[in-house]
């Protein structure tokens, strides 16, 4: 039982951890607030002075916000529905026993090491170069004209690799979630008569609801914030400027940081809305 | 409806024979129980029988038509895991309504039918909890429940009791065999406990190494265990086998003579040996004796019985129910 001293004194000892965490949190916010109300172009000028809600209302009425923050929740969406299915198939794939298990896993692992960066240059280079493009060389030995994957279908391309990038995460977590199914549960419904389908349905798909609730909040809190992969192949042209990218753009490309910090508030309020709503679909699954 | 006849059936993972050639039959209505050391292919056997393994070779008939090849859900039977293997996200209610539903009945019937079970199980007050928040005993009626709703031919229980306290075992143990009783549907039953399988089985089945040694009523059994291992394995505590000069007079290389069989006296007696250490049950006190030549002897006294440790005590065997054995170990009959 913990007496008043003892809980004081935990307090206490917890205090650093607590404010340091805090510090590192609030310091940066309070700085974009405060910047987000100011005129601030270093390269004209400087600070100059306070301008109330002018660069949110300039943000909001710029015609790229609407469709930075569509572009930002499909990317979103795109790539977790991908991984998310795929996920699940992989996962019951490599809990399949089979030979070389170990180096399957490995390999299917691997994408995530590679920066991404560099994975999204491979993948634009490599495969989807209009004329030395892996793609390319397929599409012509079928006879069809190659996709200009970039400009083409550029949000096509870009969930794509961001997926790539993200499915091996999925798969790593609910493999381990896999595998700790009780094998007895699924050899139980199969005596009560439950055919592969339905056993996936009712007693795998359930098995597997809190890591599948573990890779959407993770992979969204991720993906909001993706930047690399659209800096280094498409430079938000075509459709592609996430909210993040227009952020970006403002501040480096137009060196106006009191628009871009503003920016940055919306950022954190559609985040925040993003997480309310996926608490409420799905982080019932963390409370049992 | 639930005969099962295994005929020359055989289990091998790669090469290991897990079971021998082995021919079974269990009548309609019978309570068999397996019973072996851990190890012996009692559960590969209960599972060869549902068809969660495939045999390797031999012939299974249920209901007298060839279901080797079945599949599980279509051989007409339930079965009880040790692990219970409840589905941990469905309510009670949904649990034992899973086979109903997979049968596709409609949800009027399986209510009504869930609703039975529950009244026959004492479940209805838990209908709408999780598996997780009720205790082993309770999970354990789930689980059979989820069995009983579907009106097999023959349930299978795989070790059902072995994760439960052990008074809620002995209450579990009447609980089921009262369910035999009331349904009257066969049960197949696998257990290492010889006390379960004594006070439940209409019908035993000894194994061990994958080989029936003998099956027969538990009277059957007591009376008359076909060779040493069934004669060491059946009864509590264990009969106490006996071997060298003192077998030899009676012509036998093994004499057995259980606890239960000996006459104890403070004098005389056929073999005198010192008490070691004595288990007052109350009702019964359990005595280990050492006798000179022979071994270490265990008996049952009456719980009054003045013997204390260090004692010399005299034990007389039963003449009329010492067992003996020949060399190959089989029951020479008398």
């Amino acid at each position: 039982m913990a007496t008043q001293h003892s809980r004081s004194a935990a307090r206490m000892m917890m205090a650093p951890a607590v404010i340091l965490l805090l510090g590192w949190m609030l310091v940066p916010l309070t700085m974009t607030l405060w910047f987000s109300f100011r005129k601030y172009l270093p390269l004209r000028g400087g600070d100059m002075g306070w301008v109330g809600f002018d660069n949110y209302v300039s943000f909001f009425n710029s015609s790229s916000f609407w469709p930075s923050i569509q572009t930002t929740l499909l990317i979103v969406g795109g790539v977790l529905i991908i991984t998310v299915v795929f996920g699940v198939l992989l996962a019951l794939l490599l809990d399949q026993p089979m030979w070389g298990q170990g180096i399957v896993r490995i390999l299917v692992i691997a994408p995530f090491f590679v920066m991404p960066t560099v994975s999204a240059l491979v993948w634009k280079n490599i495969f989807m170069d209009p004329v030395n493009g892996l793609f390319a060389h397929l599409w012509k030995f079928f006879g069809a004209t190659p996709v200009v994957w970039m400009s083409q279908a550029s949000m096509e391309s870009i969930i794509l690799i961001v997926s790539w990038q993200w499915l091996p995460f999925a798969t790593l977590i609910l493999l381990t979630a896999t595998q700790s199914l009780d094998s007895e549960q699924l050899e139980a419904s199969e005596i009560d008569g439950a055919r592969p389908l339905q056993r996936f349905f009712y007693i795998i798909l359930p098995h597997l609801g809190r890591a599948l609730t573990i890779v959407i909040l993770i992979q969204t809190i991720f993906l909001l914030a993706i930047f690399a992969e659209i800096f280094v192949t498409t430079g938000g042209a075509f459709g592609t400027k996430t909210l993040s990218y227009l952020v970006f753009q403002r501040v480096l490309e137009s060196q106006n940081i009191g628009l871009g910090s503003a920016g940055g508030i919306y950022a954190v309020i559609l985040a925040n809305i993003v997480a309310i709503f996926l608490m409420r679909i799905v982080g019932k699954n963390l409370d049992t | 409806m639930g005969s099962i006849t295994l005929k020359k059936v055989t289990k091998s993972f790669d090469k290991t024979e897990v079971i021998r050639p082995l021919d079974l039959q269990i009548d309609d209505g019978e309570f068999v129980v397996f019973v072996g050391p851990s190890g012996c292919g009692k559960s590969t056997l209960l599972r060869l029988i549902a068809g969660l393994e495939d045999i390797t070779s031999g012939s299974i008939e249920i209901n007298g038509t060839d279901a080797t090849s079945v599949p599980p859900a279509k051989r007409g039977l339930a079965m009880v895991f040790q692990s219970y293997a409840l589905y941990p996200h469905m309510s009670v209610r949904k649990n034992i309504a899973f086979p109903l539903k997979m049968a596709g009945l409609d949800k009027k019937e399986r209510e009504k039918k869930v609703t039975d079970a529950a009244a026959v199980l004492n479940l209805t007050d838990y209908l709408d909890r999780r598996p997780g928040q009720l205790s082993g005993g309770q999970r354990q009626r789930v689980a059979i429940g989820r069995a009983i709703v579907r009106e097999p031919d023959a349930f299978l229980f795989d070790e059902p009791l072995s994760n439960l306290d052990a008074a809620l075992r002995g209450n579990m143990r009447l609980e089921i065999a009262e369910l035999h009783q009331t349904l009257a549907t066969t049960m197949i039953y696998v257990t290492h406990d010889q006390v379960e399988a004594m006070t439940m089985a209409d019908k035993i089945v000894v194994l061990q190494a994958g080989v029936i040694e003998q099956v027969g009523s538990p009277m059957d059994l007591y009376r008359e265990p076909a060779n040493v291992f069934v004669a060491g394995f059946i009864g509590s505590p264990a009969m106490n086998l006996i071997e060298g000069p003192e077998a030899k007079s009676r012509g036998a290389k093994t004499i057995g003579v259980r606890p239960e069989h000996f006459d104890l006296s403070m004098d005389g007696g056929e073999w005198r040996g010192v008490v070691g250490v004595s288990e007052h049950l109350g009702s019964d006190t359990f005595l280990r004796v050492e006798v000179e030549g022979i071994g270490t002897l265990t008996a049952r006294a009456d719980g009054e019985f003045p013997a204390r440790h260090g004692d010399t005590v005299g034990l007389t065997p039963d003449p009329e129910r010492i067992h003996r054995f020949d060399e190959a170990g089989l029951r020479i009959s008398s």
